[in-house]
């Protein structure tokens, strides 16, 4: 990535959140970049989740706040976040299972059309335009994640692989400024991996902002421009993979030293 | 399903139409009674779908769906009945009913947004409960709903001289009220198909699957749950609401009695019998649940003085014990309804249940 005036998409000031007297979330700060895969790591119940909670309007953070191309986050309700183009899948998939995969991805076309009640009762030219328009794209993004031929099949029937292609198609029907994508190779095997790492980078190349958090060190530090290491709540460095995986105290988190 | 490709045919809606037209005149060599009861089934069909929209299509469990049915009753009754010596015209008072049901739809879904299955179903029966004993107690300090006694001698529905209630004669046919509300409410229940599976396939109702399937993701694509709970509420609740007026006006006679948490239960049963969501299932579920007790209310009796020769047990609570029979057997046979979606049948067949 070029580095010369590189303007932040996402800027995380001292977000904090304690779950009782546990602190998940000890003010961490730091930014993602426009145009930029940016891996979140870190051992379990580091934090990774919780942060990605807060930024998504799942969680309301108790302290600190984020800004999003320039502008607050309102963080407390998870459809503003998706209105303002932060789109995320889930460590463990949550998809719409007795949809079909192509209704699925209809239905992450919500927050960019605007057909209501009457338009759909009286079938305006209007709403079927739009209705047309939403199975195109729809179509086209199965397409793009390689299972246009599930399209007709139920989500819940769907392999686990292309699942979790799914629910990235359905988050970028969204038009999202920031994927995120939450632990997208867990339980995948070599070649999956490989496929997905494909398509990630596919998606930052066509222009969106990527926010990975990966437990497989190997995927982040190979398709990462830079890497934030979280431990125990709190944020360890923030640099290129290269730099982050010398880095002693990184290696101390993981090795539990 | 092979149904669903005949009725889509020409030759399948000219059959359907023939069907629907001769009905009431088959049903009435049985008698006024049957017309009546067919009528009662269309009218369910109505309510049913109704329901569909929040139950099968939001996945929100609502027990109280009776309370929008007993507005759009009591706004009829109370709009045209000597009771308050008002006398207005069918366009005024069904859509006032259907605004007023629908705002108690509001009423009811803002408090309970957060509340789901378990917790949302004991919540809108207690709604439901609550507006039947209002309309019960409401006769102090001002009579507003004549409580226990109900309304009386309420207007039939008319267009202008037109009467829905005594024999007409039509193409020199006599056609009797029954027949011409069953008429009335066969175009209503056709409009009410239409609209259910016009919203099924909309942005709208996608976005109210999507909630049924999983708020939190639902949420995360940036779906206003809140928004849309409260439509599928006002929507379902309307439906209720314009049902309520044509049975107050069929009927003649409105009382608190014909909103009791049972009648809720029916139509609930008549949702998930036929199969939730799916609108020809919904249909079959609800006039099944209404022609069925009937039914069996004038077959148990005779069959059994035909068999044994004298009443070993009473009609009426026999009926009861092979209804619940019937119900306890259909969703241990058939989990996904009668005639569930092509989809959830394919999903039923994959699993190997």
């Amino acid at each position: 990535m070029s580095a010369n005036l590189p303007k932040p998409l996402l800027e995380a000031k001292a977000v904090a959140k304690h779950f009782g007297g546990v602190k998940a979330l000890r003010d961490v700060s730091l930014s993602i970049r426009h145009g930029e895969i940016y891996g979140l790591i870190g051992p379990n119940g580091a934090g990774k989740t919780t942060f990605f909670n807060c930024m998504t309007g799942l969680y309301i953070p108790d302290g600190g706040g984020f800004s999003f191309d320039g502008t607050p986050l309102v963080a407390n309700a998870s459809d503003q976040a998706a209105a303002r183009g932060i789109a995320r899948t889930f460590q463990n998939i949550r998809l719409f299972g007795n949809m079909t995969a192509l209704e699925n991805v209809m239905v992450g076309r919500h927050v960019r059309t605007k057909a209501g009640v009457l338009g759909a009762i009286f079938q305006n030219a209007a709403t079927r335009a739009e209705e047309a328009a939403i199975r195109q794209k729809a179509i086209d993004l199965l397409h793009y994640v390689r299972i246009e031929e599930r399209a007709d099949d139920l989500a819940r029937n769907l392999s686990y692989g292309d699942q979790r292609r799914l629910e990235i198609a359905r988050a970028l029907a969204t038009d999202p400024k920031l994927l995120c994508l939450d632990e997208p190779a867990a339980g995948m095997n070599a070649t999956e991996t490989e496929q997905l790492r494909e398509l990630i980078d596919g998606i930052r190349r066509d222009g969106t902002t990527i926010l990975l958090i990966e437990h497989d060190v190997k995927l982040v530090m190979g398709l990462c421009d830079r890497v934030a290491v979280l431990d125990y709540g709190a944020l360890v460095i923030e640099d290129v993979p290269a730099v982050v995986q010398k880095d002693q105290r990184v290696i101390e988190a993981y090795l539990g030293a | 399903m092979n149904f669903g490709h005949f009725f889509r045919s020409t030759v399948g809606i000219a059959t359907l139409a023939a069907l629907l037209v001769a009905l009431p005149f088959v049903a009435a060599m049985g008698g006024q009674a049957w017309v009546r009861i067919l009528d009662f089934a269309i009218l369910y069909v109505f309510l049913a779908l109704g329901l569909n929209i929040v139950v099968g299509l939001a996945g929100l469990l609502d027990l109280g769906y009776i309370a929008f049915y007993a507005v759009g009753a009591y706004t009829w009754a109370l709009l045209a009945s000597p009771h308050f010596g008002l006398h207005w015209p069918i366009w005024a008072i069904l859509p006032i009913g259907a605004g007023l049901a629908c705002l108690a739809g509001v009423v009811l879904g803002s408090p309970t947004l957060k509340l789901r299955g378990d917790y949302l179903a004991i919540v809108t029966l207690g709604f439901g409960e609550i507006v039947r004993i209002f309309l019960n107690n409401l006769n102090a300090p001002f009579n507003i709903t004549n409580g226990p006694q109900g309304i009386t001698l309420i207007d039939p529905v008319s267009f202008g001289a037109f009467q829905f209630s005594g024999t007409t004669q039509i193409l020199g046919f006599a056609v009797s009220g029954p027949q011409k509300y069953y008429f009335l409410l066969v175009a209503l229940a056709i409009l009410v198909v239409i609209i259910n599976l016009r919203l099924q396939n909309s942005r709208i109702g996608r976005a109210w699957q999507a909630i049924r399937e999983d708020e939190i993701a639902a949420k995360a694509i940036g779906i206003n749950t809140r928004n849309l709970k409260l439509l599928a509420f006002a929507m379902g609740a309307s439906f209720g609401g314009v049902a309520g007026g044509i049975f107050s006006a069929m009927q003649g006679f409105v009382s608190p009695e014909s909103f009791s948490l049972i009648e809720s239960i029916m139509i609930l049963a008549m949702v998930v019998l036929g199969g939730m969501g799916h609108i020809p299932g919904v249909i079959l579920g609800a006039v099944l649940l209404t022609v069925l007790p009937e039914v069996l209310r004038y077959g148990v009796g005779p069959l059994q003085m035909a068999l044994f020769g004298k009443m070993l047990a009473d009609p009426e609570s026999l009926r009861m014990l092979v209804f619940g029979l019937a119900l306890v057997l259909v969703m241990r046979f058939k989990p996904a309804g009668l005639w569930p979606s092509p989809e959830r049948q394919r999903e039923l067949q994959e699993t190997g249940k």
